[in-house]
């Protein structure tokens, strides 16, 4: 195959060029420092793939087996890599597949931008072959989107997009190009977008807020930190690590902050919501300062609102002033971005200890150690369990891998008892709670981070809602290690019907294919794993390979995971069993 | 703070792209507040709309929406107010037929009484405008549907601030 190879010189867009709407569309990728974008042809937007097929020296477009996967390919990458995700599709379904993905990276503020083809604008709101109002659409669930009608307008929308995308608290854009609009000629010029009038993406701090909140943090006598997702998407964990040593402040995590700080440090207690730890929900309702740093208090973080910490004083840091006071009313909010306002607080602070206040979550710890993890992780009764599945991926990655997660018991699990070493190693679906995201996500992360060990783990659901995945694995040869954890339910709704539905599992129950023939069939090296004694070498194999691996573990089918704190209760009422 | 509903006008500035009516209206929406009444116009500055919404709900609410609307990239800032502290005026439309006019005496009299003015007169209707508060625009409504009202229409409710807004010094301030 002979392709036309274009030169750096070239495509410099300093001097203006006539060039195509759809040509255009690939120069701003190229001008943004876009090297890999996941997507799928079809009529609306084949003008682009045409350019692509010429620019593929430039940029890596990777075929995944649905618009779906695209989007969440494009949050992996993200994730793992700090920049902005690459997902484009057609018009009408092809659009329509990348909502999923869309909501997902809008409720957990990856950055990502969407380019989708439109019908020609003639066309337009005349229910045209593969038409849909996918600007009215996506619009809940995009930071920004836009239609674009003519070539002129193309790169302007595009730099907004990046810039939209990655600044402040980052989000999901959509941009709309019709059809007519990637055939047009005009003359190029990229310019990047680095202001918008309208838009403040990272608010300023009030002034005396500091002040405030290092006065209440110094006078407090059981402090306890909670932090988010901010802290990483601001890259601010090592000022994040030096407060919380300085201070001597007890800190736990949301799912989404999950290795900011290594699992293994002895001021990192845990997991916080609905099947956090013991210790740090226990104690939410017992500290006198509620630190939270970059988190928005989810309600599956919370429980019950208004038996959520009302004994603390709350200083929230954050970067979006709509979620101050949104949930919980703060005492002091600190606005700004989590790099610069820890770094700031820093000096600020007293050094202490707080022995005797850690020691409360340390005895906490032990009661849960007895009552939930021994048994989690070192199984006695027959039947493999989860956790001890997760122990083994930590002795053998020793705790460097990128975890991926599904959505289900498998995902609790594994935050739970996986060991982060490394920043940005958790990469899961939060907010949406996204079946489905797992697989296709780990594609990106392992695109994004080549050095890194990215291991997917999925329950036997939704792994099978973006199976087809396994197809763009084989062909991009993404050496993903893809861990299904099979107990033949959903797990984590037949769980909800054990406790709440007097066990009547409506629906729950699979009857589940031969997993290793079809990743097999993708040319995928595959193993099943039923047994306790064949396990270590299962996983010594996988992780040893260097190519992509599935290795399916049959895991108890009725185990449930604890802690719980069942859904609209206090975070005191947690309960171990 | 005030935990009561009431009716509060939502001043929203903005940049006049499509599709922004779309995103602030979605906003109200999924939180199951109904829009009292709506105006989008251009504002004192130039390419500035603004939006004039009124709702009915608490302090505390209000406060959150405000959050949400400003988070909004083309969003440039928005305010909220009571009544009292807006100076508001409302616009109503009468159709009625021109027979009325001529045949009842009292029609004549409640015109002049209101302050209402006559738009246009043909063969077969007049036209009356009525701008003021909402009650005094229901009064006049209440009167005339006696002798019968063809149609009848009400704008949204259109307001300035007592107090300074402050916008166009925050527009210079983003514009330099």
């Amino acid at each position: 195959m002979e392709t036309q190879t274009i030169s750096n010189k070239e495509i410099s867009s300093k001097t203006t060029q006539r060039i195509s709407g759809s040509e255009a569309i690939v120069r701003c990728l190229i001008e943004e420092d876009v090297k890999i974008i996941y997507g799928y042809p079809g009529g609306a937007i084949m003008p682009v793939y045409d350019e692509l097929f010429k620019y593929q020296d430039k940029i890596h477009h990777v075929l995944t087996r649905h618009e779906q996967g695209a989007t969440h390919a494009a949050q992996g990458f993200a994730r793992i890599s700090g920049k902005v995700g690459v997902a484009i599709a057609t018009s009408g379904p092809g659009a329509t597949n990348l909502i999923t993905g869309i909501a997902d990276a809008q409720i957990d503020s990856t950055p990502m931008v969407c380019i989708t083809g439109q019908v020609a604008s003639h066309l337009l709101g005349s229910d045209a072959f593969q038409e849909t109002d996918i600007v009215g659409i996506s619009t809940p669930v995009t930071k920004w989107n836009c239609q674009v009608t003519k070539a002129a307008d193309i790169p302007g929308a595009l730099a907004k997009a990046f810039y939209i995308a990655k600044s402040g608290r980052p989000g999901p854009v959509l941009v709309d190009i019709t059809k007519d609009a990637q055939f047009e000629e005009f003359d190029f010029l990229y310019e990047k977008c680095t202001k918008i009038r309208s838009y403040t993406p990272i608010p300023k701090t009030v002034a005396g807020t500091l002040e405030a909140a290092a006065k209440m943090i110094n006078a407090a006598k059981k402090p306890l930190i909670v932090w988010g997702q901010g802290v990483v998407l601001s890259a601010a964990e090592e000022q994040f690590k030096a407060l919380v040593e300085k201070a001597g402040i007890p800190a736990a995590w949301t799912i989404l902050g999950a290795s900011a700080l290594p699992t293994s440090h002895p001021l990192n207690v845990g997991m916080l919501g609905m099947h956090g730890n013991y210790a740090p929900n226990k104690l939410t309702n017992e500290c006198d300062v509620l630190i939270a740093i970059g988190m928005r208090f989810d309600d599956r973080v919370t429980g019950k609102l208004d038996e959520y910490a009302t004994q603390a004083k709350v200083i929230h840091f954050e970067i979006d002033p709509a979620e101050v006071d949104k949930n919980v009313k703060t005492d002091v909010a600190v606005l700004g971005d989590a790099k610069v306002t820890l770094k700031a607080i820093l000096p600020l602070i007293d050094e202490n200890s707080h022995k005797e206040w850690h020691q409360e979550f340390k005895d906490l710890y032990k009661i849960e150690y007895e009552k939930v993890i021994k048994d989690d992780i070192h199984p006695t009764k027959e039947g493999l369990t989860m956790g001890e599945v997760i122990k083994e991926i930590n002795i053998q990655s020793k705790g460097e891998a990128a975890i991926v997660t599904d959505v289900g018991q498998h995902q609790m699990i594994a935050c739970r008892y996986a060991e982060f070493n490394k920043t940005k190693s958790n990469i899961t679906s939060g907010g949406l709670g996204t079946m489905g995201f797992g697989l296709p996500a780990a594609i990106g992360a392992k695109m994004a981070a080549p050095e890194r060990e990215v291991v997917s783990i999925s329950g036997d659901g939704g792994y099978q809602m973006t199976i087809q995945e396994l197809g763009t694995i084989f062909q991009q040869k993404a050496a993903v290690k893809i861990v299904v954890l099979n107990n033949d339910f959903l797990g984590m709704v037949r769980q909800w019907q054990q406790l709440f539905f007097d066990k009547r599992y409506a629906s729950t129950e699979m009857i589940n294919p031969n997993f290793v023939a079809i990743a097999e069939g993708y040319y995928i090296k595959a193993k099943k794993v039923t047994k306790r004694e064949e396990l270590a070498d299962a996983v010594a194999e996988m992780m040893a390979s260097k190519e992509a691996y599935f290795l399916e573990v049959c895991v108890e089918k009725e185990g449930n995971v604890f802690p719980m704190v069942p859904s609209g209760a206090s975070v005191s009422e947690i309960r171990l069993e | 703070m005030n935990t009561e509903k009431q009716l509060y006008t939502v001043s929203i500035y903005t940049e006049n792209n499509i599709g922004l009516l779309n995103r602030i209206s979605a906003i109200f929406q999924r939180r199951h507040i109904n829009i009292e009444s709506l105006n989008i116009s251009p504002s004192e500055i130039d390419g500035v709309a603004k939006f004039t919404i009124v709702v009915n709900m608490t302090e505390v609410n209000v406060k959150k929406i405000i959050g949400q609307i400003e988070k909004q990239v083309e969003v440039i800032k928005a305010y909220f107010h009571t009544l009292e502290e807006i100076i508001y005026q409302i616009s109503g439309l009468f159709k009625i037929k021109s027979e009325l006019l001529f045949e009842e005496r009292q029609i004549q009299n409640i015109i002049k009484e209101s302050n209402a003015r006559i738009v246009t007169v043909n063969k077969e209707f007049f036209v009356l405008e009525k701008s003021g508060r909402k009650e005094e625009i229901a009064e006049l409504y209440d009167e005339l549907s006696v002798y019968g009202i063809m149609q009848y229409t009400r704008s949204g409710l259109i307001a300035v601030t007592k107090e300074e807004m402050k916008i166009s010094a925050l527009l210079k301030k983003y514009n330099n």
